[in-house]
């Protein structure tokens, strides 16, 4: 990392830290009800009150993250390749994907618990369903972004489909795809979360809504906070894999240009 | 590696016209390119030139006519095809070594025995050094330079030009005239080079293939008649300058290009 990336780090938790104390000062100054607005200090102590426990429901949740963003970033990219590939599936599937798309997905959800049951099915599978248009489209924008020239190289080259999708395709659409993980990432961790209202004994969401059940603000908050820093570890984690994957892309100023 | 042969190339009558645009790009085409010659296309913008570069690569099938590549009819892109387009079509995601492996790669080719031709022809054109480089650290004309490389790594019998020096700045385009003659004189293949620049045209061909506007036809052929290596200083000659001026009359005739309003 170069030397402005950890001066705009610094930065923002220095923002960050500020918050805090305004939120702590704020409370305190306006008497707020604690079951309203519990001050920052209130949240922090109730995490400490059993770290171990939190972070147990934040690995379950973590799990169905991980997996549902899995799902759609395998079954995302097939879809995406055969929807490029022939003609006949984009005017058939993609049109279905995009009109699908505007369905409420979070509406669906109590059908994937009537029909997957209440384990970590479901939850998996909403995180899937909210992820995966994001891989789609990302990705096949990335595969037809490939300029005319370079296809016409490859046919020039005597270059097969295959040959072609995977050398020359599959490497121009990645900074789109990275893009689309970036989205996708964020949107399995709601799907997650849903899934786990809807219907858990587990999971950060789970700890949210029984802690709502009892006007258990400050815990509320403290999952809150535990599932923020997991979110911006995920993406920070695409960020890490896209820096490692497309080196050579202008999004990635790894390097200076000699001229 | 020992070189190939070139191809001798035959398009006789052929036509192009493309049903969707209702356009007739090329019409009544016929020439003969014998292996190892340099031949110019030149002719005005959207004349058709393109078009008939695309039918010899087998990108585009001609409406009627036929061409063959070393006597086989094409229908297809031919063995050893290496083609050089206006934007160098470089991959940005691989760097410069890799970039001139594409071609190797695509025919499951040894990397190792095409890294020592990359190596020399790199030498050739100045980049050695370059290798690690991604494209978007090169200059116009060092990623053209390398594009023209790659059409060359894996000994091509025929080269394809497609405008290949329009997007470059005028002292660049120079430079890479000088070069590209330099690199014909050395590897000796078959070159069919599309240009706009009545110069250009001229200074690489040994003949030069005048198009007329759309649809294209053959205006005229001249036999380009000049020692070579050539120097940049032979476009002040006596000689260049009355190919030069045999062109722009011609284009003049068509109502290309007008002194008065």
């Amino acid at each position: 990392m170069k030397g402005g990336e950890w001066q705009g780090g610094a930065m923002a938790v220095l923002v960050l830290a500020g918050m805090f104390v305004a939120w702590e000062v704020a409370v305190r100054a306006l008497a707020v009800k604690p079951i309203i607005l519990p001050p920052p200090s209130a949240v922090f102590a109730e995490f400490w009150t059993g770290p171990a426990w939190y972070l147990g429901h934040a690995w379950y949740t973590l799990l169905v993250t991980l997996g549902g963003f899995g799902l759609a970033v395998a079954v995302g990219v097939l879809f995406a390749v055969l929807i490029v590939e022939s003609r006949l599936l984009e005017k058939t599937i993609y049109a279905l994907i995009i009109g699908l798309n505007s369905v409420p997905k979070v509406a669906v959800a109590p059908l994937f618990v009537i029909w997957l049951g209440t384990g970590v099915e479901p939850k998996i599978a909403i995180g899937f369903l909210i992820a995966v248009f994001a891989i789609v489209i990302d990705t096949v924008l990335g595969l037809k972004s490939v300029h005319p020239d370079i296809l016409d190289l490859a046919k020039s080259l005597r270059g097969g489909r295959l040959a072609t999708l995977w050398r020359i395709r599959f490497p121009c659409a990645l900074p789109s795809m990275f893009a689309g993980m970036k989205v996708a990432i964020s949107l399995a961790l709601v799907g997650a979360i849903v899934g786990e209202f809807v219907s858990s004994q587990r999971g950060l969401g789970y700890v949210i809504l029984s802690a709502q059940g009892t006007f258990d603000t400050a815990r509320v908050f403290a999952a809150i906070l535990v599932l923020s820093v997991m979110g911006v570890a995920l993406f920070w984690l695409i960020a890490w894999l896209e820096r490692l994957a497309i080196p050579w892309h202008a999004s990635q100023k790894e390097y200076t240009p000699t001229s | 590696m020992k070189a190939r042969p070139a191809a001798g190339i035959e398009v006789s009558a052929v036509r192009k016209r493309f049903a969707d645009a209702g356009v007739t790009a090329i019409e009544d085409i016929s020439l003969s390119i014998a292996p190892g010659e340099f031949v110019s296309v030149l002719g005005p913008s959207g004349c058709g030139k393109s078009t008939l570069l695309r039918c010899i690569a087998g990108l585009e099938t001609p409406t009627s006519g036929s061409i063959k590549v070393n006597g086989v009819e094409v229908s297809g892109p031919p063995e050893g095809l290496g083609m050089v387009f206006q934007r160098d079509a470089l991959l940005d995601w691989r760097n410069v070594a890799d970039n001139l492996m594409l071609p190797v790669d695509f025919r499951r080719g040894d990397r190792a025995v095409a890294r020592e031709r990359a190596a020399s022809l790199l030498a050739l054109t100045g980049l050695q050094g370059f290798e690690a480089s991604y494209p978007a650290q090169l200059s116009g004309g060092m990623r053209q330079r390398v594009a023209i490389c790659r059409a060359l790594v894996d000994d091509p019998v025929l080269l394809l030009m497609d405008e290949p020096f329009g997007a470059l700045d005028a002292l660049t385009r120079d430079q890479m005239n000088v070069e590209l003659q330099r690199m014909w004189l050395t590897e000796h293949k078959t070159v069919v080079f599309v240009t706009h620049s009545i110069t250009e045209a001229i200074f690489l061909g040994d003949r030069v293939v005048v198009f007329s506007p759309r649809p294209g036809r053959v205006a005229d052929v001249l036999e380009v008649d000049l020692l070579r290596p050539r120097r940049l200083a032979v476009r002040s000659s006596d000689k260049f300058d009355g190919y030069a001026t045999r062109i722009r009359t011609l284009f003049e005739g068509m109502g290309l290009l007008k002194e008065e309003a």
